[in-house]
């Protein structure tokens, strides 16, 4: 009964606002639970056999690095648990810590782990309980570059090359600090123009604690969410990075490695060789590194190793976090959340975030797994 | 009408007239008092979370990543001329060519075409700025890349011109994607107001064998005049607050130069608000309200010149 | 207006030009324009149409001079300027709804306007805009719905009834500042008055319908205060003189005869609204699913979505620009129903 009146309630919508308010007052608050409106998910996940019997509706905010994994899990969670509305929204890290921290949403999703203050004020808000950080979002970022003309499947730079180019000291591709590199690959006498994020971003806090990490002498900046340089060309998000870097040839920037598209890649120096990016390397140098000092069951923070010389790693690396809190008011809350994160950390949830065309992840290792999931089973309701 | 009937008329009709007129004065004004009200509310707001950036020490503001140790005053002060210069970029383009579309339109074009150029106008008013934004982008950009690459070889040595980078990402692309973004609003208001030109004042100025545009010299635009400003005003104002199609076509900087060609040296104070928003941090976020109320001073400073040469010409207006 | 825009003909002979002269110089200037583009180097269109105008204004102003004198050579320069004004001002604007047009009809079809995007995500190809609809009518709704009777009662108050003082300086003056809100900070507002009256926890579209409010009342005030003072104190006095009610003046004449320029002011502030981004991410949130209650639970809006569809890359850059159609689409539409409207109320005859 409910699709048969669907599609005309639907058209009427379209034309008049008055429809709205009608179709409204007749479906009352029962239209909001998400009845998925489309037919093929309705079809396939509603019939899914898993059904879970935890209903209610979670809300997530913060980092925008996120957004393209969480589609795809709130998707593939949304299939198992029709009765649980997730929804994510992209406001950037801090703002997303500050909503969890108030009370908006029952999760945050963040570039950087919580800050001292933040973490006695996850105290008050989760009841007494703890906040949980977990690095379930790790992704390879791509230094991603328009040369056309260049036939090599990677342009290989050392990191003090790399940090040369940011830094503006190298400006010209036939420079002999990238050819020396590039032995049998022709690089064009063309200008350099990096380009970095005008935003406050995770992405580019890691990029340049990579620089001052593996190239101190070079890159002299303080690592920092803002770009240090001045003057510079630069784009808003993502892809606002990636179109100016479409737009201009010679131009250079780093993004998150699944939104290269037709750009190249760079292959990064790691100790003698060049390392392009994959899922295996970024993990690879995640397991190589050790946790943060402050680090507990709850707080999986991890300190990244960015100078690792180790054979197969790759660098240039993102762990965006998921936090939550131990201790929830609702039971409701306290399930659901769970549940979602479990969704999350599983295989199925880290193989869907690692698909190309999803987010193109590093799914995390399976001692991490081991460890979420213990913390995971921390959360509990109050009372 | 019989005059006994009409005489009853106006003894009926009066006492509800007193009635309506005391009720839809009452309703009237109580609109334009909400509205002080309601602004109120907003100015306290804004102060109330501005004060911790306005108190907070160098070291607090040290903190701040965006900052990069600047003081508030040197921070907000390179924003505000980045917003003013982009703005009157965008007026100096879009207001001649405003008045020039109109005049088109209410003097030039036949009736019937006339009809349907002013629709397409209104249309074109109605574009949101997201889509300005993805046009400046993919249309703009790399149309005037080439030119201003060209200008800058030709014409570096006068020094705005000079040292362009591509791509074309600087405060004279924001400037032009304004201009565009407020032809249609400057252009609507301005064709409704020629459209108003008192008949006679145009037939006696053609009956003294005045041409066409000695008609609209002598009688449209005397009469335009004071709209032709509030309507640059109107899109002064959806410039200088413009976010989203700013943010996307502008490579931000916080320099305080007139290089409109380099990339990196500006930045407009709504559109550095909703770009370093997302990463603020709470004392960041109290920054950048104080910037906001800085945008509000200055947009109050600007109207309020507006008025001022508005009331000086108040003569022409129809009411009062 | 057109009727008055043939000159008479003045009493002494002069010689003017035929009236075909000012085509022909055209053509003529168009191919010198081609030439000088040919000879510039590499012939483009652009060029040859630049060099062209340019030869033409020079060209029709000195022919004017020399055969009909400079009072009308003065004139003509006036209506090439006025006319290349439009076609200069038409690039943009054409362009702009050529590119919609061209990217979003990629994805835009009567499936994408009745879909949501639950369950979409990667490199899927379905998905629509359908709950986004919803949320911008409800937002864009419940906005205007105070914002217009708020807008326009201002106006009336400041042209009718307000006396020159210390309130109806502050209200002008005010409205003024208030058109001067960033759009993030009348979002920031809307979200904190809510987290302080209702809780933090609550998003719903009435949020966003706050903070477009706040946006879009001084937009109306100031569109239709100007409209109203351009209708002459004539039509005022007449009804006076016949014993009309102030109040039914201002109803039956004024806004009457104004109604058009009305229509066109409020459709303005309307467009400065709906396409507002950055105050209802922070207010109503994106969501996957339809949300009929604009008062409880996020709710998704066309602009916001348009904005993270661009956001996220990849195949979702395909929604984006259908959704900007759809966007555009929807405010054309309500264009014609307010035009219909004002056609309907607007006084017989007057134009």
């Amino acid at each position: 009964m409910k699709r048969a009146t669907w599609r005309p309630t639907r058209v009427a919508g379209l034309a008049l606002l008055g429809a709205v308010a009608l179709t409204v007052a007749a479906c009352g608050p029962g239209g909001v639970d998400g009845d998925s409106g489309n037919d093929d998910t309705a079809a396939t996940g509603g019939g899914a056999d898993e059904t879970s019997e935890l209903s209610g509706a979670i809300a997530g905010s913060g980092a925008s690095s996120q957004e393209n994994a969480q589609l795809g899990w709130v998707a593939g969670f949304t299939e198992a648990n029709p009765g649980v509305t997730v929804s994510y929204d992209p406001t950037g890290s801090s703002t997303g810590r500050e909503q969890f921290l108030n009370g908006a949403v029952q999760f945050a999703g963040t570039d950087s782990p919580l800050k001292p203050e933040e973490l006695e004020a996850a105290q008050e808000r989760c009841g007494d309980g703890e906040a949980l950080e977990l690095p379930l979002y790790i992704s390879p970022i791509a230094v991603v570059y328009n040369l056309p003309e260049v036939d090599a499947e990677h342009v290989n730079l050392t990191p003090e090359a790399l940090a040369g180019i940011f830094a503006g000291e190298i400006t010209r591709w036939d420079d002999p600090a990238i050819t020396e590199a590039n032995e049998g690959v022709e690089l064009p006498d063309l200008a350099i123009t990096p380009v970095n994020r005008s935003d406050g971003s995770g992405t580019t806090e890691n990029f340049t604690e990579y620089l001052a990490a593996v190239a101190p002498d070079v890159w002299t900046h303080e690592p920092s969410d803002t770009w240090p340089i001045e003057g510079t060309v630069s784009g808003a998000q993502t892809q606002g990075m990636i179109d100016t870097v479409s737009s201009q040839e010679g131009a250079i920037g780093y993004a998150d490695a699944s939104r290269a598209g037709d750009l190249g890649t760079a292959a990064i120096g790691v100790g003698e060789e060049f390392v392009p990016y994959s899922a295996e390397a970024a993990a690879a140098v995640v397991d190589a590194s050790p946790p943060t000092e402050d680090a507990s069951d709850l707080r999986l923070t991890i300190e990244l190793a960015r100078d690792t010389t180790e054979s197969g790693t790759y660098p240039i690396v993102l762990i965006s976090y998921l936090v939550a809190c131990s201790t929830y008011e609702s039971e409701a809350d306290a399930a659901n959340v769970a549940a979602y994160l479990s969704y999350v950390a599983s295989e199925e949830g880290q193989e869907r975030a690692a698909q190309p065309d999803v987010a193109g992840s590093a799914p995390i290792s399976d001692t991490l797994r081991e460890q979420v999931d213990a913390a995971i089973e921390q959360i509990t309701a109050a009372g | 009408m019989a005059a006994v009937a009409g005489s009853e008329t106006i003894r009926r009709g009066r006492a509800p007239g007193r009635v309506g007129n005391a009720i839809f004065r009452g309703v009237s004004s109580s609109a334009g008092i909400t509205i002080v009200v309601l602004l109120g509310l907003v100015a306290a707001f804004l102060v109330y979370r501005a004060v911790p950036a306005l108190l907070a020490t160098r070291e607090e503001l040290a903190d701040v990543g965006f900052m990069r140790g600047q003081s508030l005053l040197g921070y907000v002060a390179p924003l505000a001329f980045g917003t003013v210069l982009s703005s009157v970029i965008a007026l100096v383009v879009a207001v001649p060519l405003s008045i020039g579309i109109a005049l088109f339109i209410s003097h030039y074009a036949p009736r019937r075409l006339a009809q349907g150029l002013g629709y397409l106008v209104d249309l074109l008013a109605a574009i949101p700025s997201v889509i300005f934004g993805l046009w400046g982008l993919q249309f703009l950009q790399p149309l005037v890349g080439p030119l201003f690459q060209w200008l800058s070889d030709h014409m570096g040595w006068f020094p705005p011109f000079s040292g362009y980078v591509g791509p074309a990402k600087n405060i004279m692309t924001a400037g032009l994607v304004l201009a565009v973004m407020i032809l249609p609003i400057i252009t609507a208001t301005i064709r409704e107001v020629f459209l108003q030109t008192p008949r006679l004042h145009e037939e006696a100025s053609l009956a003294l064998g005045a041409t066409r545009w000695e008609m609209i010299r002598q009688a449209v635009l005397p009469f335009g005049r004071s709209g032709i400003i509030s309507a640059a005003m109107l899109g002064m104002g959806r410039a200088l607050g413009e976010t989203m199609a700013v943010l996307m076509v502008l490579a931000p900087g916080f320099a305080m130069n007139l290089y409109v060609l380099r990339p990196g040296q500006h930045q407009s104070i709504a559109a550095n608000i909703a770009n370093q928003f997302p990463e603020a941090g709470a004392l960041g976020a109290d920054v950048l309200i104080a910037t906001g109320l800085f945008l509000f001073l200055l947009t109050f400073a600007v109207n309020l010149a507006a008025r001022w040469v508005i009331n000086r010409r108040a003569e022409f207006s129809g009411a009062n | 207006m057109t009727a008055v825009s043939v000159p008479p003909k003045p009493v002494r002979r002069r010689r003017r030009l035929p009236a075909y002269a000012p085509w022909a110089v055209l053509a003529g200037a168009l191919g010198v324009g081609a030439l000088l583009s040919l000879l510039s180097g590499t012939f483009t269109f652009t060029g040859a149409l630049l060099f062209g105008a340019l030869v033409h204004v020079v060209a029709i102003t000195t022919l004017s001079a020399v055969v009909e004198g400079r009072r009308w050579a003065t004139d003509r320069l006036a209506t090439t300027l006025v006319t290349a004004a439009f076609v200069l001002a038409a690039i943009p604007l054409v362009s702009l709804v050529v590119l919609v047009l061209r990217f979003g009809m990629e994805r835009f079809s009567w499936t994408f306007l009745n879909d949501d995007m639950v369950g979409i995500f990667g490199a899927s190809v379905e998905g629509g805009v359908f709950h986004a609809i919803i949320g911008t009518l409800w937002v864009t709704g419940l906005c205007s719905l105070v914002a217009i009777p708020l807008g326009i009662l201002t106006a009336v108050y400041l042209v009718e009834y307000a006396r020159p003082g210390p309130l109806k300086r502050a209200i002008t003056v005010l409205v003024d500042v208030m058109t001067g809100i960033p759009s993030i900070v009348a979002g920031l507002f809307a979200a904190t008055l809510f987290m302080v009256v209702v809780g933090p926890q609550y998003k719903a579209g009435v949020m966003g319908a706050v903070a477009l409010a706040l946006l879009m009342t001084p937009v109306v005030v100031r569109s239709v205060e100007e409209m109203l003072r351009l209708v002459p104190n004539e039509l005022r006095e007449a009804a006076y003189a016949l014993g009309v009610p102030k109040w039914l003046t201002v109803v039956k004449v004024v806004l009457r005869t104004a109604i058009a320029g009305i229509t066109t002011g409020v459709m303005i502030a309307i467009a400065r609204v709906i396409g507002e981004t950055a105050p209802l991410l922070l207010t109503v949130g994106i969501v996957a699913n339809v949300n009929w209650n604009a008062f409880d639970g996020r709710i998704a809006t066309l602009p916001v979505y348009v904005f993270r569809q661009y956001a996220q890359g990849g195949a979702s850059v395909d929604r984006a620009w259908a959704g900007a159609l759809t966007l555009i689409l929807i405010v054309m539409l309500l264009n014609l129903v307010a035009r219909l409207v004002s056609r309907y109320f607007s006084p017989k005859g007057a134009r």
